[in-house]
Order: structure tokens, then C-alpha cells, then sequence
């Protein structure tokens, strides 16, 4: 059995190396709905620099963060009427005049061995006090990354919350009709840009879930004809397959915050039921037991208790049980159904798909405040929310005309960012975890 | 089709052809003792692998489901009957249930509702004869539509339960 097992796994591989082919050339067009008041005016100033253009407006893509977040209003570049790009240069009325309470400026140079320096300085307007000093060293490709941090550690010093900008995003692309279309596991930067074509087949994939340290993603492919959950790793493309049942479903995987454990919805009981694989062992517990399906399952940050999707009440609601299994309790209430939750890192939220009639729309789930319901999302066919690791976002799939596309949206609600493939269907997005410098 | 056309179209496949031993599903025969539904069938009223192509009730392959719904409707049962009587028939024959589901709701969660109206027609095909061993089901949820437009008209059109032969 152990062969049997090993030598499929090899066979899998090698059919891995086969479809899972270099980086898509894919760019997601990003375009901004919707803005806040009440956000935070701060200004970026285009980045001074000698030398040959670079690849990335460093200003640009920090501003585009900002603007996203909803809790920051950037200033159009257009009204930008002066380029320091020191803190001595900084004349604090003209800034003060402009109604902006913070300003960033920021220098590039070249750092020898192909390596550019990126150093910045963020300043309060009204205080004229420095608050962030700080140097990038990173190939001019990896420009993207560094505004992403530098925006990162902006919003932190100024809202108290970690920044998620220095992310990244997993998301299922469809493309082309019927039996020749292609199906794609894409990572890309939290912003859409820098797409990498993870996972490629022939056949539906769906579910992608991070592992928590970012270097791993668990999915469900029908390559084999039925569903099938594999891992892989990002970086090398290794990937293994740990739940092909060849009776039912095998989907929904979800990974334990530690990593060692990943949920997963499988029938081959009868009907589906929540499990949960030791990874180390691949040994499979079964958690629950009821005539209904049970999908959907997502683990609490804490990795005490598990939330899922089950149909036991008559239509699909979002209930929560002890990770080791027990009795679930029903949580959601609001709405005909809800399904497929996830969970912010503090517990807090609890995102869900709320279905009234025709209209699926995504609802946040304030626990707080009593299991309070809002919804920040239009509908009418919403699917797959996923916070950001700093709850301050989420992403989610919706449907315009035939095909899918991906919405950021800030967690109030109030700014929504659209992130369309040129050709062919989105759909399916996760957003990962923290990355480690 | 009519019994006239249906009778002519079985004429027709007989012209000629010493293996006119095919069942007949309008049979005018007179059996000595009618006692019909216990009894075995006669050899000669058993389906073959051409009546999948030509017999109009076999190739019906499609189960259609109201919405969020897993019963098997009225309309759909002689296509059970029929299907389950060629399993039964031809017992090394095979079939795979395709669930699928409209675009409402999540796709995890259709995969377990294709499962469950791919399991409803596994469930008739076996009380009308079929045996387990010969049917497999799988799901697509709401993976496979035959039909894009977000409208109830379509979303029938999906809603449903595909009979694929994969051994006849």
C-alpha cells in the first residue's frame, strides 16, 4: 500500500512538473469604487531618483495602497505640486494648505551590484515632527515589494495596525469555453500585480487555502475525473495528494493556524462530513456525524474550534464545534442561508455568503456585538470571502455579466477595489498570511 | 416518439438481419400466461448496447431537479425505470451519475447538493433493479453548466443529473 501510495504520488508530480508551467503574463486591471470621507489625508511625493527610469513609480503603488485601505485618502498625484524629497525640503504650508495631515517622501540610489537603495521619510504636517526614517537595498524587479512595505509601515505607525500590503493573493482563473478551457491557481501581490501560475489543469480547481507560513497552498482538482485535495508548494512546485477518496467529494481544505493539520470536507461516507487530516501522519478524523452536508470548514485563529457550512437545519448555515468534535452549535441566524465563513485573526468578524432569494451578497458577522450582521458587498452572486491578515480588508469573488471577478474591499465596507482579468473567469481569491522579511 | 414510429424504427433494424432476437419494448406477443412483473423477462425482451442509441426512453440521459430540490420528479421515473431494467439486463454495464447544480450558493456547498441528486438517481436506479456495483456517483456542483445566463430558465437547465454509460 505504502508503494502504491508513493509511486501515485511520483505520478502526480511528474504530471505537476507537466502543468504547472512558467509565470502567466496575466495583469489584473485595478479600479477603485467608492471612497471615504472621512480617510485620512496623506500626501506621497513621486520618489526623487537619478538613473535610467525605473520599472515601478515606488509613490504610485504606495499611494494605490492607501487609497485601497479606505482608511487613507492619498493625494492625486495631479495636485502634487511640489517634490521634495527629503524632510529639510519639506515646505509644511504648502502641505498644510492642501488639508493633508501626513507627507511621505523618499529618494532612490543606486546601491552598486545592481541593487538600488530606497530610503524614505514620513512626516506629520501639523506637528513638522519626523515620525518614520527608514532604507530599503532590493533589485530593481523587487520594487513593488519595497513600496508595499514602506506602505506597510506607514500605516501601522499611524492607525496602530500591522499593514497587510505586503501580501500576497491566491485566486482560480477560468479560461476559454467548454472543454477547452483552462483552469489556473494563480499567486499574485495583494494588489493583483506580479501573477505566477502555481497550478494548471484541464479540469475544475477550487478552494485554494495558505498554509500559514505562506509557503504552501492546499486545493481541490478534478484532473483525475473526481475531486481530489493536493498541497503544493509554491516555490518549487512539489505538490502531494492528501485526500483522493475515490468514492464522494474530497474539498474544502482549510489549514489549522499551526500548520500541522488541515479540515477538509470528504463523502465518501455517504454524504459529506468534516475531517480532519494529520499532516505528519495523514491519519483522518471524522468530526461530525449527521445525514447533512458539512463543508466548508474554517479553523479559529486560536486553532480551538472549527467553523463550517452544514444544511442540518434545512438550509445551509454557518455553525461552529470544538476542533476535536463534539456538538456544533448554530451560529448564524440572519438571512434564508449562509455558508462558506471565514474568520478575521482576532475572532471577532466572521465573514459568510448570506443567500436571500436570488441576491448572495457577503455579510461580516460582528461577535462583539452580539452577532450583529452588515453586509459590504452588492451581490447578486458573491462568493468566497477572505480577510486580510489584519481583518482591515477582504477579498471576494462576484459574477458581472459571464464572467468572475475579484473585489478588495475595505472591512466597513466603504471602498471596494476591482481587480479584473483581461480574458476569461476569476474566481475562488484567499488572501495569505503575513510574509517574513 | 409514437408507438408507430417506434415499431417502424425496430422493423427497420431488424430488415435483413438474422439477430432480430432484440428486445421489443411494444411487444404484441402473446405471452401464454400473463404475469407480467415478477416473472423474468424473456431473453428476447432484453436491452442491448444499440437500444442506448435507438430505444427512446434509454436515451433520455438527463434528470432534471427543481431548485435546491434532491427528489426525483414524476416525470423522471420511466427514465429510471428503463435505465435501472438495462442495468439489470446487462450486468456488466456501468454507469456514472453526473450531479450538477445552478450557480446559486457556494461552490463547496453545490458540490454536496450534486452529490445528493446524483445519489437520489443511484438510490431509483437501484430500487428499480440496478445493482450498487454498477453505478458510481461524482459531483460537479455548480463546475460544469450547460448554460451561462443568470436566469431561472438556465438555472433549470443546470440543475441536473447526467447518465453516462461507461461500460454498455
Amino acid at each position: 500500500m505504502p508503494n502504491l501510495k508513493s509511486l501515485f504520488a511520483l505520478a502526480v508530480l511528474c504530471l505537476a512538473a507537466l502543468v504547472a508551467g512558467p509565470a502567466g503574463a496575466q495583469a489584473l486591471n485595478v479600479d477603485i469604487v467608492g471612497g471615504v470621507k472621512t480617510a485620512t489625508p496623506i500626501v506621497v511625493v513621486p520618489f526623487a531618483q537619478n538613473g535610467a527610469p525605473l520599472p515601478t513609480d515606488v509613490a504610485d503603488v504606495i499611494r494605490n495602497d492607501f487609497n485601497r485601505s479606505g482608511k487613507f485618502r492619498a493625494l492625486a498625484r495631479s495636485e502634487i505640486v511640489e517634490s521634495p524629497s527629503r524632510g529639510a525640503d519639506i515646505k509644511f504650508a504648502t502641505w498644510r494648505l492642501l488639508k493633508q495631515d501626513y507627507i511621505t517622501v523618499g529618494r532612490i540610489s543606486d546601491a552598486g551590484g545592481g541593487l538600488l537603495r530606497v530610503e524614505y521619510e514620513l512626516w506629520d504636517v501639523n506637528k513638522q515632527q519626523s515620525l518614520l526614517a527608514q532604507a530599503f537595498t532590493a533589485p530593481a524587479g523587487d520594487l513593488r515589494g519595497v513600496a508595499h512595505q514602506i506602505a506597510d509601515q506607514i500605516y501601522e505607525k499611524i492607525t496602530g495596525v500591522r499593514g497587510a500590503f505586503w501580501t500576497r493573493i491566491a485566486y482560480i482563473t477560468a479560461v476559454g469555453l467548454g472543454n477547452n478551457t483552462t483552469y489556473s491557481l494563480i499567486v499574485a501581490d495583494s494588489d493583483g500585480y506580479n501573477p505566477q501560475v502555481v497550478a494548471r489543469s484541464r479540469e475544475s480547481l477550487l478552494s485554494p487555502s495558505w498554509s500559514p507560513d505562506g509557503t504552501k497552498i492546499a486545493y481541490v482538482s478534478f484532473e483525475s475525473g473526481n475531486s481530489q485535495v493536493y498541497v503544493q508548494d509554491i516555490t518549487t512546485g512539489s505538490r502531494q495528494l492528501v485526500a483522493a477518496h475515490k468514492k464522494g467529494i474530497n474539498g474544502a481544505p482549510a489549514w489549522s493556524p499551526d500548520g500541522s493539520k488541515l479540515a477538509v470536507s470528504l463523502s465518501f461516507v455517504g454524504n459529506p462530513e468534516i475531517f480532519v487530516i494529520d499532516m505528519a501522519s495523514r491519519h483522518e478524523t471524522r468530526l461530525t456525524n449527521s445525514l447533512s452536508i458539512d463543508t466548508e470548514p474554517t479553523w479559529s485563529a486560536d486553532g480551538q474550534s472549527l467553523y463550517f457550512t452544514s444544511d442540518r437545519s434545512g438550509r445551509p448555515q454557518i455553525y461552529q464545534m470544538s476542533a476535536t468534535g463534539g456538538s456544533p452549535t448554530r451560529i448564524s441566524f440572519e438571512g434564508q442561508n449562509n455558508a462558506n465563513a471565514d474568520v478575521s485573526f482576532d475572532g471577532k468578524l466572521i465573514a459568510m455568503v448570506q443567500g436571500n432569494g436570488n441576491v448572495y451578497r457577503i455579510a461580516i458577522m460582528d461577535r462583539s456585538l452580539g452577532g450583529q450582521v452588515r453586509f459590504i458587498s452588492p451581490g447578486p452572486i458573491d462568493d468566497s470571502p477572505s480577510f486580510a491578515p489584519n481583518a482591515s480588508m477582504l477579498l471576494y469573488a462576484a459574477t458581472e455579466g459571464r464572467r468572475g471577478v475579484l473585489y478588495a474591499v475595505s472591512a466597513d465596507g466603504q471602498v471596494r477595489q476591482r481587480l479584473v482579468l483581461s480574458d476569461g473567469d476569476v474566481r475562488e481569491p484567499a488572501w495569505g498570511p503575513y510574509r517574513k522579511r | 416518439m409514437n408507438k408507430t414510429a417506434r415499431v417502424a424504427l425496430v422493423a427497420l433494424l431488424c430488415i435483413g438481419a438474422a439477430a432480430c432476437s432484440k428486445k421489443q419494448e411494444v411487444k404484441p406477443q402473446p405471452q401464454p400466461e400473463p404475469q407480467p412483473t415478477t416473472q423474468p423477462a424473456p431473453e428476447s425482451n432484453k436491452y442491448t448496447p444499440a437500444d442506448l442509441d435507438t430505444d427512446a426512453c434509454l436515451r433520455q440521459r438527463v434528470v432534471y431537479f427543481d431548485f435546491d430540490k434532491t427528489e426525483i420528479k414524476p416525470e423522471f421515473q420511466q427514465i429510471m425505470a428503463c435505465h435501472a431494467k438495462y442495468l439489470q439486463d446487462r450486468p456488466e454495464s456501468h454507469v456514472r451519475l453526473e450531479g450538477n447544480t445552478d450557480e446559486r450558493g457556494t461552490r463547496e456547498y453545490n458540490l454536496g447538493l450534486g452529490e445528493r441528486r446524483g445519489n437520489a438517481v443511484s438510490d431509483a436506479l437501484q430500487a428499480n433493479g440496478g445493482s450498487a456495483s454498477q453505478i458510481e456517483v461524482i459531483s460537479y456542483g455548480k463546475e460544469k453548466p450547460v448554460c451561462r445566463e443568470h436566469n431561472e430558465d438556465c438555472w433549470s437547465k443546470n440543475r441536473r443529473v447526467e447518465i453516462v454509460y461507461t461500460a454498455k
